[in-house]
């Protein structure tokens, strides 16, 4: 009897994700968010973000309601993938917004390339491959990527620095070498020399020795590496005496380097470093966004000012919700009118005007911010440029931009740029 | 060491030019054709000496690890765990105190403790069980773990080191000569205090192991342990004072190694594994080879982040490899 009712039990558990038929009236998008693992912070930012596209249209389109489901992922690809899948085949959503770390966009877009007909909106994930190398159809990325994080603050550098020699460190893995790409092509171009490369392995903890090795006839050193490396190598750094200039790669002055405990971290204050968003930007739609932010989420369920992640997930969400409403809402079966539509988009977000290219990748803006010390003590980045509609190609024409070759240790070859 | 020496002749030999070579390197100014060949000489005593320094903080790690396998025939592998809370708990004390070497203190007896009841309420019930003690010191490190990342998060925290060994001092070794100007390398001295305070407590070790009573009831232990207890000695309270004292030194390691690196999640297991590494290298149980593991894996990955940044992790596993290979019981083991 018990067996039985067990049995019983079990086959409705699995036909019940069949019932989730598509309603007439309903819209329904799959949201990918990391709910455990490192990005967990994030992924709750992120849907904080999205949540405040969705309230901006109140969650209808010309009529029909708007639905969304959550698919819970960690950092892995794997894991993004059997999500985005069950979202499709068993929730049978619209299309996905997500996912958000860099590895799992690589991995959807493969995976967009088996569902044509859906269609996939990038969140947050910043791996330049996603777009650039073999792209799919029917995947859009409204954010700039880690190579367009680092762009126009190599010529910030040297035009309002003067630091025209640099050695650079960075973290010897993907995201390492495409922010790092984006800074030194900006940087060879506008004239300045790379003295010495170095590669830290991730998570190797003890930097001494590298620091022993750098140059000391440098202007600048340019570190891009993140979290608790990052604190490690500030750490020894000071305790070596080291006191060149720093400049920073995008996640070498976040939040995460920048709120935890110790000194290490006074090493950084004047550094100049680039990312999507700048906390402290004087720009009326800015503004307005952060304090929507601000009084959309109670104090404490929130960060103090909305992180790239709520940034990000909301610029995809926005773009998908103008595009829903310029098609009146109707998906064509192949989501043809769709695909067109978020081609077309042309927004003014909070960071910015966002457009897409040929391949649906965001040109975007890129701010250039310098680390400060607040009254209160606490280090936070503050707003110097903006470079507006920097694309994933660096404003070079296809050609020249696949000569540099993909990011590596030794890409791009400064010489040769600077020479240009 | 002598009946060493006079059975292996060849080797004695090879490792004294070895040894000299290396002592000519570090003390000798380096011409210009040399700095030409193996790049500035201050790049290579740095990577030596943090090679030392890095070391120094594994032998930490490693030498409470080696003790409590000789004498209890007992792979800990929690104890990655027990220097992370040693971490976090001297960052506490010293926040709330102010003073780093008062955290060392109380770090020492309040993880030194917790070993106490590990021992006495886990270990103790299933002495010569390899295989469940492996799974219960896993599961026990997995649960710690993720207290630890409940109560402090998934940032970092760096342990701030006392003004009097904050920046770099002056050793009285040549680092460069350019032109008629001689520069003396420039060292973080935290770091040194740290060398000399491992090399110190070597030596105590090494004292208190072959010169007390207490030391030979452990030795006594590690050889033959039925006949140590069938001779009337109360083999369980020797068990918690060695499993407390290497608890505690595992907990000061981790304070150690927040100073000149961080406290972060996820430190637990790099240096399980790297006190594993170096025990392998060393010999299961023995101090000195704790010593010189830990050395060897210091120094091949600070050398190995300098002059081959891509191979330097494989050379921590050549290294144990190859002693697995030639001298499987550890270059210390017997």
């Amino acid at each position: 009897m018990k067996k039985q009712l067990i049995g019983t039990v079990a086959t409705i558990a699995m036909l019940a994700p069949g019932l989730a038929m598509a309603e007439d009236g309903v819209i329904k998008i799959g949201l990918l968010a990391p709910q455990e693992g490192v990005f967990t912070e994030g992924g709750n930012d992120g849907i904080r973000g999205f949540q405040m596209a969705l309230n901006n249209y109140d969650s209808e389109i010309d009529g029909k309601t708007i639905e969304w489901v959550l698919g819970p992922t960690d950092e892995t690809p794997d894991n993004a993938v059997r999500q985005a899948r069950r979202l499709i085949e068993q929730e049978e959503v619209d299309f996905i917004i997500g996912p958000l770390s860099g590895s799992q966009g690589i991995a959807l877009r493969d995976y967009a390339k088996t569902i044509p007909n859906k269609t996939i909106i990038d969140a947050a994930s910043g791996a330049m491959e996603t777009t650039y190398v073999e792209p799919a159809e029917n995947y859009f990325r409204y954010n700039a990527n880690g190579m367009q994080w680092g762009y126009g603050l190599g010529s910030y550098v040297i035009e309002e620095k003067g630091w025209t020699r640099v050695a650079t460190i960075a973290a010897d893995y993907s995201f390492g070498y495409t922010n790092f790409m984006g800074f030194a092509v900006d940087f060879c171009q506008a004239g300045g020399e790379i003295v010495d490369r170095f590669w830290l392995p991730l998570g190797s903890g003890d930097f001494a020795s590298i620091i022993a090795a750098l140059p000391y006839d440098v202007d600048a050193i340019y570190l891009g590496v993140g979290g608790s490396d990052a604190i490690n190598f500030l750490n020894q750094y000071e305790q070596a005496g080291g006191d060149t200039n720093l400049i920073g790669g995008t996640i070498m002055a976040d939040q995460t380097v920048l709120s935890a405990r110790g000194r290490a971290k006074e090493a950084l204050v004047g550094t100049p470093t680039s990312g999507p968003i700048a906390d402290d930007w004087d720009n009326e739609g800015w503004k307005a966004y952060v304090e929507n932010y601000q009084t959309t989420f109670p104090e404490g369920e929130r960060f103090a000012s909305p992180s790239l992640f709520a940034t990000n997930y909301y610029n995809a969400t926005m773009a998908a919700l103008i595009a829903l409403d310029e098609i009146d809402g109707e998906l064509d079966d192949d989501h043809a009118n769709f695909h067109a539509a978020l081609s077309a988009i042309d927004m003014e977000a909070p960071n910015g005007r966002i457009t897409v290219d040929d391949k649906r990748q965001a040109i975007a803006s890129v701010f250039i911010t310098e680390v400060v010390e607040g009254d209160d003590g606490n280090l936070y980045n503050t707003f110097k440029s903006r470079v507006e509609d920097v694309d994933q190609m660096l404003g070079m024409s296809e050609e020249e931009f696949a000569a540099l070759g993909l990011p590596s240790r030794d890409t791009p070859d400064c010489e040769a740029l600077r020479n240009q | 060491m002598n009946d060493l020496i006079r059975r292996n002749p060849v080797w004695t030999v090879v490792i004294a030019l070895a040894a000299a070579v290396l002592l000519y390197f570090i003390v000798a100014p380096w011409s210009s054709g040399m700095e030409e060949v193996l790049g500035r000489k201050q790049i290579f005593l740095n990577a030596v000496f943090n090679g030392v320094t890095l070391g120094a903080l594994y032998f930490l790690v490693a030498s409470g690890f080696t003790l409590i396998f000789g004498l209890m025939k007992n792979v800990n592998l929690a104890h990655g765990s027990l220097y992370l809370l040693g971490g976090y708990l001297g960052y506490e004390v010293s926040e709330a105190t102010g003073s780093w070497l008062f955290s060392f203190v109380v770090v020492f007896i309040a993880v030194a403790l917790l070993g106490v009841v590990l021992q006495y309420t886990v270990f103790r019930r299933m002495e010569g069980e390899d295989l469940r003690q492996t799974l219960v010191t896993i599961g026990i490190s997995i649960v710690l773990a993720d207290i630890m990342l409940w109560l402090w998060g998934g940032s970092s925290y760096q342990i701030l080191s006392p003004d009097w060994l904050r920046g770099p001092v002056e050793l009285p070794l040549v680092a460069a000569v350019r032109g008629d100007d001689i520069y003396f390398l420039r060292y973080p001295s935290v770091r040194i205090a740290i060398l000399v305070a491992s090399i110190v407590l070597g030596i105590l070790m090494w004292l208190a192991l072959n010169r007390t009573r207490i030391g030979m009831l452990i030795r006594a232990g590690v050889d033959d342990r039925d006949m140590l207890a069938a001779s009337g000695v109360r083999v369980q309270i020797i068990f918690m004072v060695v499993f407390a004292f290497g608890a505690g030194l595992a907990g000061v390691a981790g304070i150690v190694g927040g100073t000149f690196q961080s406290v972060v999640a996820g430190e637990d297991m790099r240096f399980l594994l790297a006190s594993l590494v170096v025990v392998i290298v060393g010999g299961m149980g023995s101090i000195l080879g704790a010593a010189l593991g830990a050395v060897l894996i210091g120094l091949a990955e600070q050398l190995g982040s300098v002059y081959a940044p891509t191979y330097s992790v494989v050379f921590t596993f050549l290294i144990m490899a190859a002693v697995l290979a030639f001298r499987p019981q550890g270059l210390m083991g017997r």
